[in-house]
């Protein structure tokens, strides 16, 4: 009996037509496409884009040349030199980044006391030359500066969970 | 002589009328068949070239005759030339004895579905030229499942003609979409509902299209037969292979669903109804059925393994159609109405 249903079944190509049935029913399914360049998918406040390093809003940097995102960054690709300024302070004179060995772990800017360095949502950026990849001390404190109100929106909306 | 003259160039008018639209349809079929499945994969499909992606097919062919037409070191030249061409010719040659309306065809040969069966066959070659020529053993595999698969399903999709020859008693494809009239119940893939199946199994089998693609099988071999081309050889094969597949959809609609003819034939009301649609409307409606088909079969079945391909063709596909030649037979012996009285 068994054998006589999976015959019939067989030749009335059945299990074929059960599938075409359920790719006919996609066929008018609302489409999930995501339009990329107008429309985007919604980023995490945690999620780790390209570097920046904030000011103050009096617009002393808060960098205080610590040096622990240096020590803790896995892939030592944050490089730190550091001198007393004229005023005193302990600032960092050069902060570089090389984007290229950066692993985006997210540990300098889980380390930084002062909440200095940080990865900002963005992770739409390219490189167009060599060397472009080492994003000097002016490069991250511009990004910085252009995506302030962005970053601290995102840590606000995260500051609840930490 | 001026006469002879008068019937080539009247000749040639009339193949251009043919080809410019099938290679129009060759063209929107690439872009319908992306749509298709994308849609079936809750994707929306190319969208970005002209309104809804329109101008796709165009901005593609475009790239491709730009394209560095790279001939491999070890390729046998000539060859590795000459095998896109041996690929599209039988299948633009084939439709000069399709019948898009009563006399619209280009040869009205008696001995239509031979030379259908013919040109099919000579197809192969392309395929296997192509995968010999470019000395590379992902084409050469391609090639020879290629080959052994036409082949085998070639004899299935043989029988399953035969049915139709005798139901309608004619070689001639006017005369088989003429033997149909009558209406939707006298088109012969009701008798030979079997015989249709196998056919439009073979065909898609035919034409190297999926589930059957065993000659590209990009997961398995590249892309068969066709990995070292490129640039124009390239967008030949794919030509000959859209090309193939509406000439298969326009024979499964010749044969088996009355052509040209009207589905609403000896319906009282309906018939009168419909009667200013012409014939060629209905014709390529039928084709867009097959072809929709064609792309959904694609969207739904994985690629058969390459002995289940062997398998179905020779001990599923060609059974059948033996025994169902039997049963026509029988059925023409006792006149057995409504299709054979």
């Amino acid at each position: 009996m068994n054998r006589l249903k999976r015959l019939i079944k067989s030749f009335t190509l059945w299990e074929l037509l059960v599938g075409m049935k359920l790719t006919g029913r996609y066929l008018f399914a609302k489409k999930i496409t995501i339009q990329f360049p107008e429309e985007k998918t919604p980023y995490s406040p945690r999620f780790r884009g390209i570097h920046a390093l904030r000011r103050y809003p009096n617009g002393e940097e808060r960098c205080i040349a610590c040096k622990l995102c240096e020590a803790v960054c896995p892939a030592l690709a944050i490089t730190i030199e550091a001198e007393p300024r004229k005023d005193g302070s302990r600032r960092t004179t050069r902060y570089d980044i090389d984007l290229f060995k950066c692993i985006y772990c997210g540990f300098c800017e889980e380390s930084c006391p002062v909440d200095s360095i940080v990865e900002t949502n963005m992770s739409l950026y390219h490189f167009e030359n060599r060397g472009e990849n080492i994003m000097s001390k002016q490069d991250l404190l511009a990004i910085g500066d252009k995506y302030e109100p962005e970053i601290a929106a995102s840590k606000r909306a995260d500051a609840p969970y930490r | 002589m001026f006469d002879a003259i008068i019937a080539l160039v009247w000749i040639v008018i009339k193949i251009v009328v043919i080809l410019v639209p099938l290679l129009v349809a060759v063209a929107y079929l690439t872009y319908a068949e992306r749509k298709v499945i994308g849609y079936m994969q809750t994707r929306i499909g190319p969208n970005r070239v002209g309104i809804f992606g329109l101008g796709q097919p165009i901005a593609d062919a475009a790239k491709l005759f730009l394209k560095e037409t790279i001939d491999p070191t070890a390729a046998n030249r000539f060859l590795f030339m000459i095998a896109p061409v041996l690929s599209i010719a039988p299948a633009l040659a084939a439709w000069a004895v399709i019948p898009f309306n009563k006399g619209w065809v280009l040869a009205n040969v008696n001995a239509g579905v031979l030379y259908i069966l013919a040109m099919t066959s000579i197809g192969v070659y392309g395929i296997l030229i192509a995968g010999w020529a470019s000395n590379s053993k992902y084409a050469f595999l391609g090639a020879l499942r290629s080959a052994a698969q036409v082949v085998s399903y070639e004899i299935a999709m043989g029988f399953a003609l035969v049915g139709v020859l005798m139901a309608a008693d004619s070689t001639n494809l006017q005369n088989i979409v003429l033997s149909q009239q009558g209406g939707i119940w006298h088109w012969w893939f009701l008798p030979l509902l079997p015989m249709f199946l196998v056919y439009w199994i073979s065909g898609v089998a035919e034409t190297n299209r999926l589930p059957f693609d065993m000659a590209e099988g990009e997961s398995e071999i590249v892309a068969g037969f066709h990995v070292e081309y490129s640039g124009m050889g390239f967008a030949v094969f794919f030509l000959a292979e859209y090309a193939n597949m509406i000439l298969i959809a326009a024979l499964a609609s010749t044969f088996f669903l009355g052509g040209w003819l009207s589905p609403f034939e000896g319906i009282p009301g309906l018939a009168s109804l419909f009667a200013w649609v012409p014939g060629i409307i209905w014709f390529v409606a039928k084709i867009f059925f097959f072809l929709l088909l064609y792309l959904w079969l694609r969207a739904t079945f994985p690629r058969y393994r390459y002995d289940q391909v062997m398998r179905l063709g020779w001990k599923v596909l060609i059974p059948v159609t033996i025994v169902w030649i039997f049963v026509i037979g029988f059925g023409i012996e006792l006149h057995l109405p409504p299709w054979f009285s």
